[in-house]
């Protein structure tokens, strides 16, 4: 029995971004889209590509560089079907339009959903941007194209052994039309993809040359810094010093933001050494979402805890109330997980310049161009096509840079530019940064079990919260898959099960978290499994293989998990002169599939991590090399948060402001990642995000294994351990 | 007010003593490779080197240099890398690369005091480094690398 449909994990927040936030249910990720059948006329490859005569080309991308190695993947997509070198490829951020709506008419940098979005799509711009060069040499050579053959970067006409490079064909290619239909090439034939081809920004990253938005000069431009109110709804009143401040040396002007007082200078530093002198009288102003003077993230977690409401159902099998009511032994458990910063190393900043001609320009971190373009235009009072957005290279994202409303500086940044007529840049200092910042929501789940001799027999699992997409897209509890996420979706087959959500708002401003629901979700219940097992005497990692059976893909993917990490053992043992222990944990995030086995012990009451093995089932690859670094990159996150990461409020304020009071995984806390990567054939999933949620669970189990201690709380470093 | 030897050059400085020398790069010089990232000397963003040492430019006042400064702009570019920036290149480091300047700044400093550096002396110089892409293991990689190829030079 399965009363209501149970969402695809690949449509997860995406399905709600159509249409100014409106709720709209039947839109889903295009995966596939569009195909070049799908397509009336060829896609639109002048809005996309510039060929260059030195025969370098030009890629305007859809998405948003931030380390996840989108522009290399795009290059060595389009690259390869063009037949043109990846490196020969400069690659920067498209601006808002219509044409980069590639997602089915809208598009986010998100959702680990690029790539897999828009494979088929790259793949068709590089073909007709071949079948036009291909058209163009064969009108300067007076022969039908169908003679013609590429090299990579030249045009070969075998029988006249002529060529031409494609640099010297490049203009009359591009005033061509766009054929309507391209043949994709074979993928035997395959040069560049699937295989790990260097990023393109490895050298400008190495050497400092790489520009973010914070390294923005823009001509006469002012640089501002802001002081927030200490808690959210707060704005203020006066500044009793104002004539003083504004006295400082380099102060232009200070100003009176809803909810922060802004001063703007010549240099950083003085609006940053203004702005920690300002006295500021704080008074009860309009927020949409004002933080309670009494919150706390203690306080908010007996709240969930408590609560009492009914359960909206979000996926059901079999009957798991009477089965668990039949059952002789029910395992009850509640866990969660706390809130946690983004913490991206480049301080969020924004640029607004008014033109004469009354637009404006904005150089930014984002990933969502058009939702900034029109929340700017919003916020200047003018139209969204007198702003130009210029979407910067992001120094970290983590799902930091979507439009949180309160999160972002750009509404800062025009009305200071406003205010100023000059040119503005602001900058967050990392303290506004974590008192802003839109958190992944704290967490709590409930969860009743029972298990026989076989495995489990029921799984009873009650999420209590808010999702993010139910706050910034008015997505309900059910349908808001990043409430859920992690604890639905799950693919173990068991009889009885169901899986319901206690809606209860949260106060604080909630963002998105790499892997979102996932990066808490997949903790709770896969570690809840691990309680069952041990409630039935049974080994965890073969009861998920036993649950597993029937399901090649994931039976496949974790037997391969247990041969990386050396054959499958849950200890405790003895490793140079320590003991320690594994635990086992799967996930199934933004449609790839993980599993992740972890190696801890204990140093001085503090668990170390010392082996990651994960294996990643994207599906389809791309790009090896970019995969396994983003795999590597996602176990960092997973285990820094597992072990050391938690934003704790009182009073409304968040009590860490800096990374000085919120750890984050240091380079001697770091395990040894090991990756295997296994290309199923299934549909392409994502590769940025779903390395993480299994990293968390396969940690704590080890350390149940390891002390005996259930830990259902994060982070392990509040738990007192030997 | 200042005039400082940065990167081999002298340069004046109009900007008061008190300004912290990562300000007085950005800012002041327009020397945008070394990077803000908390102000507090929490996460090593902005390591730069004066005569030779690490140090966080966020926490070193203009007037209070005491030597040379160093920055990432100092020992390579895109077309004359260093050896260690080759090894960053080879080992394929960076990911969103904000903090990798103040990395490899870093890991430019241990090496030239310690050319052979085990794990562990690598994770103690390189603790107040933060990467929150992850990318340690890589940057452990590419400096047991260039170690052995600059013994090897």
């Amino acid at each position: 029995m399965q009363r209501l449909t149970r969402m695809p994990a690949k449509v997860s927040r995406r399905g709600f971004l159509a249409g100014s936030g409106a709720l709209v249910l039947s839109t889903t990720i295009p995966v596939r889209a569009p195909k070049a059948q799908e397509a009336a006329a060829g896609p639109d490859v002048p809005a996309f590509l510039e060929l260059h005569t030195d025969g370098t080309a030009r890629l305007l991308s859809p998405f948003i560089e931030g380390g996840q190695g989108v522009f290399t993947t795009f290059a060595q997509i389009i690259g390869e079907e063009l037949d043109l070198a990846p490196e020969n490829f400069t690659v920067t951020s498209a601006p808002p339009g219509p044409p980069y709506g590639v997602m089915g008419g809208f598009r986010i940098t998100g959702g680990s959903a690029s790539t897999r979005t828009a494979y088929g799509l790259m793949r068709q711009l590089g073909a007709s941007a071949r079948a036009m060069l291909l058209q163009a040499a064969a009108a300067e050579w007076d022969v039908d194209a169908s003679e013609l053959t590429t090299e990579p970067g030249v045009v070969v006409h075998a029988a006249s052994n002529r060529r031409a490079p494609y640099g010297d064909l490049a203009d009359a290619a591009m005033a061509l039309p766009v054929p309507a239909e391209v043949a994709l090439k074979d993928e035997a034939d395959f040069r560049w993809i699937k295989t790990a081809v260097p990023r393109l920004d490895v050298y400008e990253k190495s050497t400092g040359k790489a520009q973010y938005a914070i390294d923005v000069t823009v001509e006469d431009m002012l640089l501002a810094a802001v002081l927030h109110a200490p808690r959210l709804g707060l704005t203020p009143a006066s500044v009793a010093n104002l004539a003083e401040v504004e006295g400082m040396r380099g102060v232009h002007s200070v100003h009176l933001l809803n909810g922060a007082v802004g001063v703007v200078a010549e240099k950083f530093w003085q609006a940053r050494n203004a702005v920690a002198a300002l006295q500021v009288e704080w008074t009860e102003g309009e927020a949409e979402w004002p933080m309670p003077a009494d919150f706390s993230s203690d306080s908010f977690r007996a709240t969930l805890s408590e609560a009492s409401g009914d359960a909206v159902e979000i996926e059901a099998t079999g009957d798991a109330a009477t089965a668990l009511s039949e059952a002789d032994n029910v395992i009850e458990a509640q866990y969660d997980a706390p809130f946690v910063v983004h913490g991206q190393l480049e301080p969020p900043s924004a640029t607004a310049r008014f033109n004469e001609d009354g637009t404006l320009d904005l150089w930014l971190p984002n990933q969502a161009p058009e939702q900034f373009q029109g929340a700017a235009a919003s916020a200047a009072g003018i139209e969204p096509a007198q702003v130009r957005i210029h979407s910067q290279m992001l120094g970290g994202f983590f799902g930091r840079h979507f439009l949180y409303r309160t999160a972002n500086p750009f509404p800062q940044a025009i009305a200071m530019a406003q205010a100023t007529g000059r040119p503005v840049k602001l900058i967050w200092s990392r303290e506004e940064d974590f008192l802003r910042d839109a958190p992944r929501p704290l967490g709590l789940a409930r969860f009743r079990g029972a298990v026989g001799a076989d495995g489990p027999v029921a799984l009873e699992a009650t999420v209590v919260g808010e999702g993010p997409t139910q706050r910034w897209y008015g997505a309900p509890p059910g349908p808001d898959v990043s409430a859920h996420e992690g604890i639905s979706g799950k693919s173990y087959a068991i009889a009885n099960s169901y899986v319901g959500q206690v809606p209860v708002a949260n106060p604080a401003v909630i963002g998105y978290w790499r892997s979102v629901g996932h990066s808490m979700h997949d903790f709770m219940y896969e570690c809840f499994l691990d309680e069952l097992a041990a409630a039935g005497g049974l080994d965890p990692y073969q009861m998920r293989l036993n649950l597993l059976s029937g399901n090649d893909r994931l039976h496949t993917l974790l037997t391969r998990t247990g041969e990386l990490s050396g054959g499958w053992q849950s200890g405790p043992y003895e490793v140079d002169g320590t003991t320690r222990a594994r635990g086992v944990a799967m996930a199934s995030p933004f449609g790839s599939e993980a599993a992740a086995i972890a190696e801890v012990s204990l140093d001085r009451g503090e668990v170390r991590v010392h082996n990651v093995w994960t294996v990643l089932d994207p599906g389809q690859i791309v790009n090896p090399g970019i995969i396994e670094a983003q795999v590597q990159s996602a176990v960092a996150l997973g285990v820094s948060q597992t072990l050391v990461e938690e934003l704790v409020y009182e009073n409304g304020e968040p009590t860490a402001r800096n990374f000085d009071g919120y750890p984050i995984l240091r380079p001697d806390q770091m395990p040894a990642v090991h990756v295997d990567i296994i290309e199923s054939g299934a549909e392409m999933g994502g590769v940025g995000e779903p390395g993480l949620p299994a990293v968390g669970p396969a940690i704590v189990n080890a350390v149940y294994a390891l002390t005996g201690q259930r830990i259902r709380s994060l982070p392990l470093s509040k738990h007192s351990f030997g | 007010m200042a005039n400082l030897t940065i990167n081999g050059e002298t340069r004046y400085v109009d900007l008061p003593d008190e300004v912290p020398l990562l300000w007085a790069l950005r800012d002041g010089l327009n020397m945008t490779g070394t990077k803000f990232g908390c102000g507090v000397a929490a996460c090593g963003a902005c390591t730069v080197q004066i005569d030779g040492e690490a140090v966080r430019s966020c926490q070193v006042a203009v007037g209070d240099v005491w030597g040379e400064v160093t920055t990432i702009e100092g020992i390579g570019t895109p077309d004359n890398l260093s050896v260690l920036q080759a090894a960053w290149v080879d080992h394929q480091v960076a990911q969103c690369g904000y903090c990798q300047s103040g990395q490899i700044m870093q890991a430019a400093a241990l090496l030239a005091e310690n050319p052979s550096p085990s794990d562990a002396e690598i994770d103690d110089a390189m603790s107040g480094n933060l990467c929150r892409c992850g990318t340690y293991p890589r940057i452990r990689a590419a400096i047991h690398d260039a170690a052995s190829k600059m013994q090897e030079a």
